[in-house]
């Protein structure tokens, strides 16, 4: 099984310890992991601000980095959600929709596809509310949502029940969106970070030690907001929990 | 025309910091609410599906649907009057106030009325107009437009409230307990009813096979303004069709669990023939809705029924007031319309958005709106409407993240910047990410950097 890891532009430039822990968790469930180096980003944040022309080149090199691969994983629900749902700025070739179709973010390739249940290396004994991106969670599609009555269910929240130690405390709105957005976080800042103000202090309220996530995006909005507010919430994404991270 | 500014209309309804908690804790009990009452009904789920599948069959025959209308609610003793535009609307309100001699007009709750600009075309010629549903006449009396579909003044506190009333109808500013300013206000509409030559409402629905229509209140105002005055105006929007009275009872069971949480609305009154020596006029408007019809990709936003549902639930509405969006829908679904009516003016508006997708979940009709949102979004920049800043900037990154190595060159520049420069250069005024963010630190090495490394 040929695996490529992409790390998002942001995860690569601010936060190396997240791919890092992508990459050794993969490694370490004994899969051959390739890593583009001429990688940039998948196009959404250009796609998403409606500039279609502008993300075809981007999208064109995110194809042709990741092509002959049998999966692509990556530690960002909302990049792996842009691949399958929204990279239609290039032409939809049989190769493209393969691509597309085999991108996948990394709790749900974990749960889904190699069907990874125990993370015995792994214990993390604290207090933790987990947050599920939006794209992660009504995009993906890897949890049940508050919208929707009926069975509830969770892939990022399976994997982490699965790591010693962990408690999980629920924030009053469980999958309220943090007000990242994108681009939206800097053109509707007001907007943007009263949500993510409200966000964190929900969390912490809830007793939180830490949050978990499995997007990159909302850890660096929250973190931000939290910081700024003094709140003594630490943040972490969930495959340097499930890789073994003590704090 | 000017863009509507919604993130700057935003910061000033943020600021006012009661109004904003208060704002964001109403709206979300109301989500919480609904979500209690989807949860009691097993079949909600097939319920949202089957009505959407109603709308969209009816939508996909409208001309056929609205024939049968118009034949069986003349068939009823009613008469039909059809509006191509806002200004055709208002005329033909107008020509029937002066043709039955009215000069005073009662009216419940109407977003078309509000859409046509009805009420300042009506003022100008002397009809004086009175809003009886306590929210719309709150709005009257301040001169505000609705902030909310439903609940138009949700944007005020009972202390804003007092403010007006004592303002506009005398009573004592010291008071803001909620049954002194109702009964207040019920009082001193209460007269009015009686002194009008003409009442107004809308329609929630217009049923085909009968030739009726049906609103939906809570108050008892609907009903006081259709059946006192001996005319009856009916303003209502060619979506509200649906093909059988059968069909009915899908909707009439979403309706207020979407938009209130309560289990139906206090008075559902069908409305099919005129008393004798009375009249009903009902007057179908288009207003855009045919070419909305014709789009590919937003038409779906004409299933919509008006429950407000998608603006309780927005976390982007509960923090910014239905007032920023400068429009007369505001919130998930004014987002998706409003550009339909000028695309410049509202361009902004599909930006106001996460795209988060809890709009779509909670609509009753399931409309796809935060896709639509995404495509609307498409459309802006293809037409030439984004911002000109926002516009090169896209262009440049683009430029940069599809080129390796100049990717890589911004990667350095990006972490240099953030290592050595002092904190008063990064949090300046042109960084809004900085205003009440922190920026995360600048790591020793980029993951590609570590990888080259290690691997």
């Amino acid at each position: 099984m040929k695996i490529g890891l992409f790390i998002p532009c942001y995860v690569d430039a601010f936060f190396p310890e997240i791919g890092v822990a992508t990459l050794e968790l993969l490694e370490r469930l004994g899969l051959a992991v390739h890593y583009p180096l001429d990688q940039t980003c998948c196009g959404q944040p250009l796609a998403n601000s409606g500039c279609h022309a502008d993300a075809a080149p981007v999208e064109r090199l995110f194809a042709r980095n990741f092509r002959k691969l049998d999966y692509v994983v990556t530690p960002s629900g909302s990049c792996a959600h842009h691949v399958r749902q929204h990279l239609t700025a290039i032409e939809q070739t049989p190769e493209v929709a393969k691509l597309r179709a085999s991108t996948f973010e990394l709790c749900e390739f974990l749960h889904d596809v190699l069907r990874v249940s125990e993370f015995p290396w792994a214990k993390f004994p604290h207090k933790v509310g987990l947050h599920i991106g939006c794209a992660t969670l009504r995009g993906l599609g890897e949890a049940s949502t508050s919208e929707i009555a009926g069975a509830r269910h969770s892939k990022p929240l399976a994997l982490l029940s699965a790591v010693k130690g962990v408690q999980v405390v629920k924030p009053a709105r469980v999958d309220e969106c943090c007000g990242f957005g994108g681009t939206f976080s800097v053109t509707e800042e007001p907007v943007s970070a009263r949500m993510g103000q409200d966000k964190v202090r929900d969390h912490h309220g809830a007793g939180a030690e830490y949050i978990v996530t499995p997007d990159p995006s909302c850890l660096m909005h929250q973190k931000g907001c939290a910081e700024r507010l003094a709140l003594p919430l630490k943040f972490i994404h969930i495959a340097q929990v499930l890789n073994g991270a003590r704090a | 025309m000017k863009r509507v500014d919604h993130a700057e209309a935003s910061s000033r309804f943020i600021a006012a910091r009661e109004h904003v908690e208060f704002h964001d804790k109403r709206l979300w009990d109301l989500r919480q609410k609904r979500d209690r009452e989807a949860e009691a009904i097993p079949e909600w789920e097939e319920l949202r599906t089957l009505a959407s599948s109603i709308k969209e069959h009816t939508l996909s025959h409208l001309g056929d649907y609205l024939e049968q209308f118009e034949r069986n609610a003349i068939a009823n003793g009613m008469q039909v009057h059809w509006a191509l535009d806002a200004a055709e609307h208002n005329q033909i309100v107008y020509q029937l106030l002066r043709s039955h001699g009215a000069t005073v007009l009662v009216k419940s709750k109407s977003m078309l009325t509000d859409e046509c600009e009805m009420r300042p075309f009506l003022e100008t010629r002397g009809i004086q107009i009175i809003e009886t549903d306590l929210g719309e006449r709150i709005q009257q009396l301040d001169d505000e437009p609705p902030s909310h579909i439903v609940v138009p003044a949700v944007h005020k506190l009972r202390g804003d409230v007092a403010q007006v009333f004592s303002r506009t109808i005398g009573t004592d500013a010291r008071k803001s307990d909620v049954p002194y300013l109702a009964e207040s206000q019920r009082q001193h509409t209460r007269p009015y009813y009686l002194k009008a030559g003409a009442g107004m409402t809308g329609a929630n629905f217009a049923v085909a096979e009968t030739g009726s229509f049906v609103v939906c209140t809570n108050e008892g105002n609907a009903d006081l303004s259709a059946n006192l005055p001996k005319l009856h105006i009916a303003s209502i929007g060619i979506e509200k069709l649906i093909p059988r009275l059968a069909d009915l009872g899908v909707f009439v069971r979403m309706l207020s669990r979407s938009a209130l949480g309560s289990p139906i609305t206090q008075i559902t009154s069908h409305f099919r023939a005129p008393r004798p020596g009375t009249e009903i006029h009902v007057v179908l408007v288009d207003n855009g809705r045919s070419e909305r019809l014709g789009m590919d990709g937003f038409w779906r936003s004409l299933k919509c029924i008006r429950c407000g549902a998608c603006m309780n639930t927005c976390p982007v509405y509960r923090r910014s007031g239905g007032l920023s969006y400068g429009a007369t829908y505001s919130g998930p679904i004014g987002v998706i319309i409003d550009p339909t009516f000028n695309l410049r003016k509202y361009s902004a508006l599909p930006f106001a958005s996460t795209l988060n997708g809890s709009c779509t979940a909670v609509c009753p009709v399931k409309i796809d709106i935060h896709d639509q949102i995404y495509r609307w979004r498409q459309v802006i920049a293809e037409r030439g409407q984004l911002p000109m800043v926002k516009q090169e900037a896209m262009r440049m990154a683009g430029k940069v993240l599809a080129s390796p190595k100049l990717y890589r060159l911004a990667v350095k520049a990006a972490q240099a910047g953030l290592d050595h420069l002092p904190r008063s250069m990064i949090y300046n005024p042109l960084n809004a990410w900085g205003r009440q963010r922190e920026v995360p630190k600048a790591p020793k090495q980029s993951f590609r950097e570590w990888y080259l490394k290690h691997r």
